[in-house]
């Protein structure tokens, strides 16, 4: 790992002022992304602005019928948040799935969506509830949000504050686990929002977080998950790797939505 | 260079490092507690679990930084004295180790996970254990040992 500097500012605005000054500083926040790519030498930030502990980042309440959840809220806090649980278990289940008990104690749903691997659990809930991303200077819708693999419409020195979940009448997040790794090949957040409308949110593609509009559009024409199988899902937004071809993750992709689906029903 | 305080199994250590410095490499290199093992690059093996605040993490996945003001418990605040955590001794008498290369993380999730389910039933175990890999045992006794550790632990407390 090479050389930096470290600071945990005690406010959101000091944060905010650190990145300004420097170029090449960059937030931690749980870190269990960014200290592997760190010790890999495949960044070199000139120093880490620690907001992990800001107490602006730390809450989970409801706003009307949904929930906000802070950005430096850990995926071990979620899981057993009971206003999570309560308002969407599914999204509880999910955080309680993700990586181990270890990478659960610090990994944040910040630093998650901020990423944006594309075999990362939580862009798949946040794209398929239609939820929307609060930063310090902004709101973003998920479809905005979210730009292809690694990539987000954040600006450079923009802080992701909370996450805003609309409440949603069922859903279900299922992954089928690389058996080494334990990461997700193929990811699936199934959902039927509050106004009845379904959503199919996968990840694990490779390209990126995206929607199975086919699938949705068939759903809510009230035709069975029987009839999936034929729903077209387009092979461009898989790529193949040593783990799996393309095709292979596109059977994987519609096997675990039927699973979802049926699991909600 | 800079001067980081820690906290260690509640003695207060100052150590004299680079930012960079991961939490294991300060408990290894400069404060010599060598329990805790590094056994891999992608943070995916747990030999290097400890305890910061009260909860199991990957000590080679935190800066010694990240750590200040924290409260670290490793391997060695475990025993009182000549005497075995009851964890450690239910490892030691179900035989749930080999080379032992693994122990230390094991044992320090099997701690954070008593202290998160109570007794956990066999298949709880091996969930939570889903970040510590063992390349010896083929895990049944260290689920043995987890288990008993935990009935110990639950009659002393
Ligand atoms: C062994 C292992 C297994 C894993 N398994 C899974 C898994 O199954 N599913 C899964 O989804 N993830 C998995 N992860 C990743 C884990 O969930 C990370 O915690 C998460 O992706 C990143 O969150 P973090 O808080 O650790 O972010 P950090 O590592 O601190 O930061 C990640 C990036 O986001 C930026 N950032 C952080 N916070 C903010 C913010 N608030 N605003 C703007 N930018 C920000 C940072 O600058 C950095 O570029 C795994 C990780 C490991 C090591
Ligand atoms: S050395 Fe930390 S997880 Fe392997
Ligand atoms: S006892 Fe050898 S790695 Fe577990």
């Amino acid at each position: 790992m090479y050389d930096l500097g470290y600071s945990r500012p005690a406010t959101l605005a000091k944060a905010l002022e650190l990145l300004q000054q420097d170029d090449l500083a960059q937030l931690v926040s749980g870190g269990q992304t960014l200290m592997p790519v760190l010790r890999a030498r495949l960044a070199a930030p000139s120093q880490l602005v620690d907001i992990a502990r800001l107490d602006d980042l730390r809450q989970i309440c409801t706003i009307g019928a949904g929930i906000e959840i802070g950005a430096g809220m850990t995926h071990a806090e979620v899981a057993a948040s009971p206003v999570v649980r309560a308002h969407l278990p599914a999204l509880a289940a999910l955080a309680g799935g993700i990586g181990d008990a270890q990478i659960r104690h610090r990994g944040t749903i910040g630093g998650s969506i901020a990423n944006n691997d594309p075999a990362a659990c939580y862009p798949s809930a946040v794209l398929a509830l239609g939820a929307r991303v609060q930063t310090n200077l902004r709101m973003l819708d998920a479809e905005a949000f979210f730009a292809g693999m690694f990539a987000t419409a954040l600006e450079p020195g923009e802080i992701v504050t909370a996450v805003h979940f609309p409440a949603c009448a069922v859903a279900c997040y299922l992954k089928f686990r690389n058996p080494a790794s334990r990461f997700a090949l193929v990811g699936v957040f199934a959902a039927r929002l509050a106004s009845d409308e379904h959503r199919i949110a996968i990840i694990g593609g490779g390209n990126g977080v995206f929607r199975w509009h086919e699938a949705e559009r068939h759903l809510d024409r009230g035709a069975g998950v029987d009839g999936l199988d034929t729903v077209p899902l387009d092979l461009a937004n898989f790529t193949g790797d040593i783990h799996g071809s393309a095709d292979y993750r596109r059977h994987v992709a519609k096997v675990i939505t039927r699973r979802a689906l049926t699991q909600m029903a | 260079m800079s001067r980081i305080e820690l906290r260690v199994n509640g003695r207060n250590v100052e150590v004299e490092a680079d930012g960079r410095t991961l939490l294991t490499h300060a408990l290894r290199d400069h404060l010599r507690l060598t329990g805790t093992h590094i056994g891999c690059d992608t943070s995916q093996c747990g030999s290097c679990t400890v305890h910061v605040d009260g909860k199991a993490v990957k000590s080679c996945t935190i800066l010694a930084v990240q750590a200040a003001g924290c409260d670290i418990l490793t391997i060695e605040g475990l025993a009182s004295g000549r005497e075995l955590h009851p964890m450690q001794a239910a490892f030691n008498d179900f035989h749930g180790l080999q080379c032992g290369f693994c122990t230390p993380g094991m044992i320090m999730m099997a701690i954070d996970i008593v202290n998160r389910h109570g007794r956990p039933d066999e298949a709880t175990v091996r969930a939570e254990l889903e970040g510590n890999l063992c390349r010896c045992t083929g895990y049944h006794n260290i689920i043995k040992a987890v288990c008993a550790g935990a009935e110990r632990m639950g009659e002393m407390a």
